[in-house]
């Protein structure tokens, strides 16, 4: 446990020291994310207006919070990207990794932790620039304030899990990008990153409760801004842990057959 | 008359090219699905909600769908893989090669690259726009016609302009991709009518980016929308950014030094 408690803390501690060295480039990044949410931000506001001022229980202001909140939790969701292993593979770094006493895995979770400390800060301005824009209506209780913290971070492990699981199927073929793209259309919708589930059909959100998306995008933020009970905030981070956990154990299994398909190339 | 033969001949080449690769065109068409199937879910959520968006009934923003998609395609077909490869080429300092060649330039590295199976965006925009036409039970106009299809050519022409500018940067500054990461996302804002915006964000879109001339104003000549003034501020927008670009364009190769090849 101490062994895996130094490596995560020094190879974060890394990735920090190296991402601080790129605010510009990590700005513009993140700008280049906020237009997503300013137009959904915008469009709903305008439906609320004419709809005279709530539209799905929420008015522009609740929008406003919902959408703000939003450019956290995607910066939480951007992990080491599917498209990534076929990279890995056909350059050699993954039997670099492979060489190493510990699973490749670990340097990834460990690296987009690192990375999501340097995001979070520079997030900070960035959040009340738009807060000063767009008024939102925001009175989180510490109790949500807390589980909100926690939420961010297991968002990011069910993401971990969830994108690394499909980028695996790399190793058996490497015409993914359709498959990719399917998911990430599927990703879109029902995880509450398009609108807030309470918006959707409710066979949709009834189809939602199946995939993880809405515990990785659509929970963290409503822990914040919606007025969800104690009990419901629990419940929630609960889900998010199953999740974590179902997803560590496929992710375990696919990996065993997976590294079986490898072959070494380059390195 | 050489700059059209030229131009030609790259297209041909591109065409040819794309040929080899036939199982892309699957993929395309299913990406161009995927997008468009995104696109009409979040149309139907709005409109499962109210009636019209900003004064625009649903298939008017059905209609302005059909132009997103179709300049979109006409970007990823032609505008910026020419841009892509040039980025690459300022950095890596391969650019030499085009330099050398008998012909200007701009237009040379302007025509090098050709997507075709990106057009399938374009053909599908066209057929979005026919369905929301039909829709809204459209009678043939001389003159929404003729300003769609301007707007259409120079919104093209507009956006070209602007990826040159932002491209010619890479002369001075090396990375410039997450300036193109910014495009698409503020690309993603045409699919509604501009007017919804503040107005900050209203004026960045019509003169910054210029998405709103690109999109909105032929989406506004199939409407009814067009005024004289509007067709008019367009042109002469389109006359200015080719200005610009280009006097960028020349300034930036100046700078230009080859950095190895």
């Amino acid at each position: 446990m101490k062994r895996y408690f130094d490596i995560y803390r020094s190879m974060m501690k890394l990735s920090i020291l190296e991402q601080w060295q790129y605010p510009v480039a990590n700005y513009f990044y993140m700008i280049g994310m906020i237009a997503e949410p300013v137009i959904y931000m915008v469009v709903w506001s305008t439906v609320a207006n004419q709809q005279g001022g709530v539209v799905g229980g929420y008015t522009p202001g609740q929008f406003a919070a919902y959408y703000i909140v939003w450019t956290l939790v995607r910066s939480m969701n951007v992990v080491f990207t599917p498209y990534g292993w076929e990279w890995r593979i056909r350059q050699g770094q993954l039997s670099m990794s492979l060489m190493r006493p510990l699973h490749p895995l670990h340097s990834d979770v460990a690296y987009f932790a690192g990375w999501k400390v340097v995001v979070i800060l520079l997030w900070l301005p960035l959040a009340f620039a738009l807060t000063l824009i767009f008024k939102p209506d925001l009175n989180p209780t510490w109790i949500e304030i807390v589980v909100f913290f926690f939420a961010i971070w297991f968002a990011y492990l069910i993401r971990t899990m969830t994108l690394t699981l499909i980028g695996l199927v790399t190793f058996w073929t490497t015409r993914v990008s359709a498959l990719f793209e399917l998911y990430f259309a599927a990703e879109l919708i029902l995880s509450g990153r398009l609108v807030p589930l309470s918006l959707m059909p409710a066979w949709i959100q009834d189809f939602a409760w199946f995939f993880p998306f809405q515990w990785a995008f659509g929970f963290p933020i409503e822990s914040l801004v919606g007025n969800m009970t104690p009990n419901e905030l629990l419940r929630g981070l609960g889900m998010q842990l199953a999740w974590i956990i179902f997803g560590v154990i496929l992710v375990n299994i696919i990996w065993k057959f997976a590294i079986r398909k490898f072959s070494a190339v380059g390195g | 008359m050489k700059g059209i033969k030229l131009a030609y001949n790259f297209l041909r080449i591109g065409i040819l090219n794309e040929f080899q690769y036939r199982a892309n065109l699957y993929i395309q068409i299913l990406q161009t699905f995927i997008a468009l199937a995104t696109g009409l879910i979040g149309l139907q959520l709005v409109f499962s909600q109210t009636t019209d968006l900003a004064g625009w009934s649903q298939p008017e923003l059905l209609a302005v769908l059909g132009v997103f998609t179709i300049m979109g395609g006409i970007i990823g077909a032609a505008i910026q893989p020419n841009m892509e490869r040039l980025m690459g080429e300022i950095r890596e300092g391969t650019l030499d090669y085009a330099l050398t060649k008998p012909a200007d330039a701009q237009l040379l590295i302007s025509v090098r690259e050709f997507r075709l199976w990106q057009t399938v965006d374009v053909l599908t925009g066209f057929i979005i726009l026919i369905i929301a036409l039909n829709q809204m039970q459209w009678a043939v106009n001389l003159w929404a016609v003729f300003g769609f299809f301007s707007a259409l050519l120079m919104g093209a022409m507009m956006i070209y302009c602007f990826w040159l500018i932002i491209t010619s940067i890479a002369f001075w500054v090396i990375r410039v991709e997450e300036i193109a990461n910014l495009f698409e996302g503020l690309y993603a804002a045409g699919r509604w009518p501009i007017g919804i915006y503040p107005n900050w964000l209203r004026y960045s879109l019509t003169f910054l980016v210029p998405v709103a001339f690109a999109i909105s104003v032929p989406s506004e000549a199939l409407t009814g929308r067009l005024t004289l003034e509007t067709w008019l501020g367009a042109l002469a927008l389109t006359v200015f950014l080719f200005t610009v670009a280009r006097i960028i364009w020349s300034f930036g190769l100046k700078n230009y030094s080859g950095a190895s090849a």
